[in-house]
């Protein structure tokens, strides 16, 4: 296709992802490196029949003139990513020089904001990933054997809970486990504990979010394997058998080679998705004892004083950072592929 | 796999019919109690006294004179103003449905019958767009949308999920149409055609299948999008996800759960529906990436 028509035709959609994509990247990168204004202060004198003081108050209208001014805030390089809620060198510093074991410097910095929820994001992810992949496996494998007529519904029935968006899917488990709840009232009954509750345990709530993150992305590698398993070839699995091999020899030494490929994306793009993990921690009301990464973004820009830009911003830029890390592997296979296609 | 030479043993098949039964259950068992739930009052829903209320809707009764109320949905959708909601994101959806299947089929068409090298390039990119958290990406739009104050509104939200649903559009499409044989455009291109006429006479006719399963993914995208939707609209605006989100309250305890409860069963209903009837495509464009690679 020639030049010209090509950027016709891409114009759109090209202008579409510049705009609201390209930019907002760097619209984040230049936020980054600003921080809200302080607070005029201004001393003021206050005389009373019982003596002069002196108080300290915000001016409002040398702090609103000065936000008017400058918008973005003022430059703060990046203080915003070394500062306590972010990166706090300071206090990572300080910590190293404290702490008598290296247990003891862990602890404390993961109950830093920023490590805290590093520590969550990372932790979903390595649990949640290899989970997902071994269960969308199992499935696949299990609802291959099932007679083709039924598997239609049975089908419909497994991709349920990939569907539904993450803020719905958590918050009907949550309904069901929580203290009042089906399961979480017989729970109690159980363990005969009145005061067992999910909110109440850090590991209990960690616990729950994973399980859900199991139980929500298990559908899309079900989905996926089950596709590729259709496209196992027949002889050599044939010939296996009459050779004696086992069902667990069958599946290790021909259809999982095969479906190799497929695995690698599968956990790629879930891994992917896991990063950005937040809605469920908002469906479970987790955020007391679960943060993640996307959530620190969040719960900076629906802050109830003054959003803080520059603070999501920072987080944002790292998270990206992060994200690219993860890509790396997709994006050489791509290019890979893309150069023996052609 | 149905081999002929397989023979599955008795106690194998018995275990892997277990397993599914216990799979189907863990997946659709919470969908199906929060619908039957949705018809209780909230005392028999979360119950702590005896969690078997919920089945023989024992407050219920007691409030309401009957087992099964409509109560949660009359609140919700009336005096919680839910139909507002569900209104914007039929809005939403459709434009953003129609919108970014328009740009993805040119876009995407384009890609695949161009040899140029920045054809891969721009898919490279636009993996890499896929992969942004989208919280990122808003946190990036807040501040210059306050500025050219356009935050709030309608269009920008669509406008905004067009452009996030690009880049899977695009790849989605591009990977069907790379299945749709090359001679035929170009024979039509060779008659005298330019680009435009020969996708508007032969490749729009043969491409509705790639179309529908892109649609379905834009139509799950946008009308179940959380992030953009309850960060950039204002409350008057809200979509039905933020809805339902702003339903909980900050403490359990207030704020109208059981209008949530309702909410959601209304929001997922549709959703379930439309998944029964076009199973078959959703299934196809989840794979696509996969299996061509």
């Amino acid at each position: 296709m020639p030049n010209r028509s090509f950027f016709w035709f891409f114009f759109p959609a090209g202008l579409a992802m510049i705009l609201f994509i390209g930019l907002p990247i760097i619209s984040t990168g230049i936020q980054s490196f600003y921080a809200q204004h302080d607070q005029i202060l201004i001393e003021v004198k206050k005389c009373d029949p019982f003596g002069c003081k002196t108080s300290v108050v915000v001016d409002q209208e040398a702090t609103s003139k000065i936000k008017e001014e400058k918008p973005l805030g003022k430059f703060n390089g990046f203080g915003t990513y070394i500062d306590r809620n972010h990166l706090a060198s300071d206090q990572v510093s300080e910590f190293w020089s404290e702490s008598k074991s290296v247990g003891e410097f862990i602890g404390k910095v993961g109950n830093l904001p920023f490590y805290k929820a590093l520590v969550f994001t990372l932790t979903y992810c390595v649990i949640v990933t290899p989970c997902v992949l071994l269960l969308g496996f199992i499935i696949a494998l299990s609802l291959n054997a099932i007679s083709r007529k039924i598997r239609g519904p049975l089908i419909f029935g497994t991709i349920l809970p990939m569907i539904v968006t993450p803020l719905v899917g958590s918050l009907v488990l949550f309904w069901m486990i929580d203290a009042e709840g089906i399961i979480g009232a017989n729970l109690q009954i159980l363990m005969d504990d009145p005061y067992l509750s999910v909110k109440s345990s850090k590991a209990l709530t960690w616990i729950t979010i994973i399980i859900y993150g199991v139980w929500h992305h298990s559908p899309f590698a079900f989905v996926v394997f089950y596709a590729a398993l259709q496209t196992v070839p027949q002889e050599p699995l044939e010939a296996s058998i009459i050779d004696g091999a086992s069902r667990f020899q069958r599946v290790k030494h021909i259809v999982l080679p095969h479906i190799y490929p497929v695995v690698t994306f599968v956990a790629l793009i879930s891994l992917m998705d896991n990063f950005r993990v937040f809605e469920p921690i908002i469906g479970f009301s987790a955020e007391g004892s679960a943060q993640s990464l996307s959530w620190l973004i969040y719960d900076n820009l629906v802050n109830e004083e003054v959003i803080l830009f520059g603070s999501a911003a920072a987080t944002s830029i790292m998270t990206i950072v992060g994200i690219s890390i993860i890509l790396t592997p997709v994006l050489l296979r791509t290019w890979k592929e893309f150069r023996t296609n052609r | 796999m149905d081999f002929g030479l397989d023979k599955k043993s008795n106690s194998l098949k018995t275990f892997n019919t277990i397993f599914i039964v216990i799979w189907l259950l863990l997946a659709c068992f919470p969908f199906i109690w929060t619908f039957w739930g949705s018809f209780k009052v909230r005392a028999d829903f979360f119950s702590r006294a005896d969690w078997w209320y919920a089945i023989t809707a024992f407050n219920t009764l007691i409030e309401t004179g009957a087992r099964f109320t409509k109560e949660a949905y009359s609140g919700a959708w009336f005096e919680g103003e839910f139909w507002k909601a569900s209104r914007n994101t039929v809005i939403v959806t459709i434009s953003v449905v129609s919108i970014s299947l328009f740009l993805g089929t040119l876009g995407a068409y384009a890609l695949s019958r161009s040899t140029k090298n920045y054809a891969f390039w721009i898919l490279i990119i636009a993996l890499i767009f896929r992969a942004m958290p989208h919280i990122t990406l808003v946190s990036g739009y807040l501040f210059p949308f306050f500025q050219l104050q356009i935050w709030g509104i309608l269009p920008t939200t669509i406008v905004v999920l067009v452009a996030i649903n690009q880049p899977f559009t695009l790849w989605l499409l591009y990977s069907f149409f790379k299945t749709v044989p090359k001679e035929l455009d170009e024979s039509a291109l060779i008659d005298g055609c330019s680009y435009f006429q020969a996708f508007r006479h032969i490749i729009m006719p043969v491409m509705w299948p790639g179309v529908i399963t892109a649609g379905l993914f834009s139509l799950m995208l946008a009308y179940n999008d959380f992030t953009v939707t309850a960060l950039l609209l204002n409350q008057e605006n809200h979509t039905m996800v933020p809805k339902i989100q702003s339903y909980l309250g900050t403490n359990q305890h207030e704020g109208n759960l059981m209008w949530a409860v309702s909410a959601v069963v209304s929001a997922t209903a549709p959703l379930f529906l439309l998944v029964m009837f076009f199973q078959r495509q959703v299934i196809s464009g989840l794979t696509a990436g996969a299996i061509k690679g």
